[in-house]
């Protein structure tokens, strides 16, 4: 059994690099820096930590996406939350969608004043609908420095601290490159750690391993929409680079040039899923032209990167193609938001991004990133607001630290975990087309027996050594991640979004709620009615 | 996958060791960065992006190396080729017109 550290053995934690602060952001992609420059703002002092290097970590970074800029007039703005409601399988909130219109407007309007290099139209005005991974966060790192924030890079948050209340007061990790242990007392934390893509190796996506949503589930943190979480991406088979939108002007053939009835990126990738479990999926986009492919280079280098490494003109030659998970990243599930300022249900504990469920705007459905990038933006900009507002309070307060963190980081009797073959065991479970694409009670409830029994095995595990600690606690955030997704998808029985039942194809709307989860030993499933939809207004 | 540093263009900056969101690299006492984690590579190109110097080559692939050498690199102008595609170079990178540009909403 893993004994938690308690007030009593570990009073007051300490690590080789300590701070004191009133707010601290856990992760540096761009929820993280929007959420770290908006407590500063307040004059918060804040610290932020990225386990790997903020600016060139997370999915953002290296790609391109489009941002859910819509400008405010009232019949564009109404048609931009529209075009999502379907989509959306109805259970997005208009309340919500709304806010983050504003937010982004406000934020993107900020990055052109910051100097982000957008184009101009014919008519020169600039054209802020999307931004380049790259040139986004070398400007966000910029400014967050900019706004007094100290950054540790190569820095995972191992767990969290909390005090005798149970309120979230920091968080303990190392610093891998140095060698040694860094700890940050702390009034108020963001929660900003992207979602989970289960080290598929989609393009930037293997730092996002739910590690976030582990720390704060341990603080006994609530999730929500965990069954939204089936996003696949097409990429050159052996690939990274996930750029799905290209292939609307690709045609899918098996592997002897034959058509793939049905197959599209857009609603036909399920088709795809299905041949790629037996054959291979050829790709051409020939329903390019040159200026179309001129357009293309231009918007999107990174598409083209590895086919012209990999000598292939993809508009003139067929290229096999895969579908790589990218889970909750571009899934919707994630920690459950319980007010406009992005609080979790831990006390001073904020979730924004990817780590935050993105059902409020999004429902049961991503389809491109633009409002991902949005949600990204404005949730950080509220969190780090509110985080802001609330270590404020916390200044000069006396309080007891106590180092929350379970398995992997607190020590059991057990044997020590194998991260790679925990990491491995949970990857046969969710990258499957047919476990977890195409999901079936009966699939998920084998599953589930598994991933389950994989928990068990682990629990009473001794603490992981230094060099072994980021994996270990990686490896365990997948698997709580997995099985919070999987409980959730067996809950839902019906297709709403992304979410897919064999068993149950059809909507049904006697389940228009959301899904809430949590609980680590014992994973618990429970629901929340979804907003009020005012179709009245949607539809003016 | 991350395959070659080139010792003539590298000058040491240790920038890539920063860069790598899976920490790849290890810094060396005298010289220039290894690949110590090769593995780890997940294939994200950051490296190469944010080379002063151009001396990073990330292959196509995943998991698979494609034995390129630097000799080879240098004839087909790869290294840095990333960097010039995405604008960081000096004079950035040329916008196709307007109307090209449009090719890419309406569909």
């Amino acid at each position: 059994m893993v004994s938690p550290s308690t007030a009593a053995n570990i009073a007051a934690p300490s690590a080789s690099l300590e701070f004191d602060a009133d707010v601290l952001v856990i992760g540096g992609g761009p929820a993280g820096t929007w959420a770290a420059i908006a407590a500063a703002g307040k004059g918060a002092k804040v610290v932020l930590v990225d386990k790997g290097f903020c600016g060139s970590s997370g999915a953002t970074a290296p790609s391109g996406t489009g941002v859910w800029y819509v400008p405010p007039d009232p019949v564009r703005r109404s048609q931009a939350m529209n075009s999502r409601w379907d989509l959306g399988g109805r259970l997005a909130d208009p309340a919500w969608m709304r806010r983050v219109l504003d937010q982004t407007y406000q934020n993107v309007n900020h990055l052109a004043e910051w100097g982000y290099p957008f184009s101009d139209d014919e008519n020169g005005n600039s054209i802020r609908r999307s931004l380049d991974g790259p040139d986004y966060m070398r400007l966000m790192r910029k400014r967050t420095k900019a706004a007094g924030v100290k950054i540790l890079d190569h820095s995972p948050a191992l767990e969290l601290l909390r005090d005798e209340t149970g309120a979230v007061a920091g968080a303990a990790g190392i610093r891998r490159q140095k060698g040694d242990t860094w700890l940050v007392r702390a009034g108020a934390v963001v929660i900003a750690t992207g979602g989970c893509a289960f080290l598929s190796k989609a393009l930037g996506c293997n730092v996002l391993t739910g590690d976030g949503l582990l720390l704060a589930a341990e603080l006994g943190a609530e999730l929500s929409g965990m069954e939204f979480s089936t996003a696949y991406a097409m990429a050159l088979e052996g690939g990274s680079v996930t750029k799905t939108r290209f292939y609307e002007w690709a045609s899918f053939t098996f592997e002897d040039g034959t058509p793939i009835p049905g197959a599209a990126s857009k609603g036909g990738r399920s088709v795809m899923a299905r041949v790629l479990q037996t054959q291979r999926v050829f790709a051409q986009l020939d329903k390019a032209d040159a200026e179309t492919e001129q357009a293309m280079r231009y918007a999107q280098p990174n598409f083209f990167l590895p086919l012209d490494r990999a000598g292939i003109d993809p508009f003139r030659q067929r290229f096999p193609v895969t579908l790589l998970l990218e889970g909750t990243v571009r899934g919707t599930g994630g920690l459950r938001i319980v007010d406009n300022g992005c609080a979790t249900t831990v006390s001073g504990l904020y979730a924004a991004g990817d780590a935050a469920t993105r059902e409020l705007i999004c429902g049961a459905f991503t389809g491109g990133g633009s409002h991902n990038a949005a949600w990204a933006m404005s949730s950080g900009f509220w969190a780090g607001h509110s985080a802001g507002e609330h270590g404020l309070q916390y200044r000069g307060r006396g309080r007891r630290y106590v180092r929350a963190g379970g398995v992997g980081v607190a020590d059991g009797s057990g044997r020590a975990i194998d991260a790679a073959t925990l990491a491995r065991a949970v990857q046969d479970e969710v990258h499957p087309y047919d476990r977890n694409y195409l999901r079936s009670g009966e699939r998920l409830t084998d599953s589930l027996g598994r991933l389950d029994g994989l928990w068990s095995g682990i629990r009473t595990a001794q603490a992981a050594s230094f060099g072994e600690a980021q994996r270990t606690r990686e490896s365990v955030a997948m698997l709580a991640t997995s099985r919070w997704m999987y409980h959730s998808a067996l809950s839902r029985t019906e297709t709403r979004g992304m979410h897919k039942r064999e068993d149950y194809p059809k909507k049904d709307d006697n389940q228009l709620h959301y899904t809430t989860s949590g609980g680590l030993d014992d994973v618990w499933i429970g629901k929340q009615r979804a907003p009020s939809p005012e179709l009245e207004e949607l539809a003016a | 996958m991350i395959e070659v540093i080139s010792e003539d263009r590298c000058t040491g900056c240790n920038i890539c060791v920063s860069v790598c969101p899976t920490n790849v690299f290890d810094i060396t006492p005298d010289g220039i960065p290894v690949i110590a984690r090769q593995d780890d590579c997940q294939t994200c190109f950051m490296c190469e992006v944010y080379c002063p110097d151009d001396a990073l080559y990330v292959g196509p692939q995943t998991t698979e190396l494609t034995g390129i050498t630097v000799a080879e690199l240098e004839a087909q102008n790869l290294f840095g080729s990333y960097r010039m595609s995405i604008g960081w170079v000096r004079g950035g990178r040329p916008r196709p017109t307007h109307e090209v540009m449009k090719r890419l909403e309406h569909h």
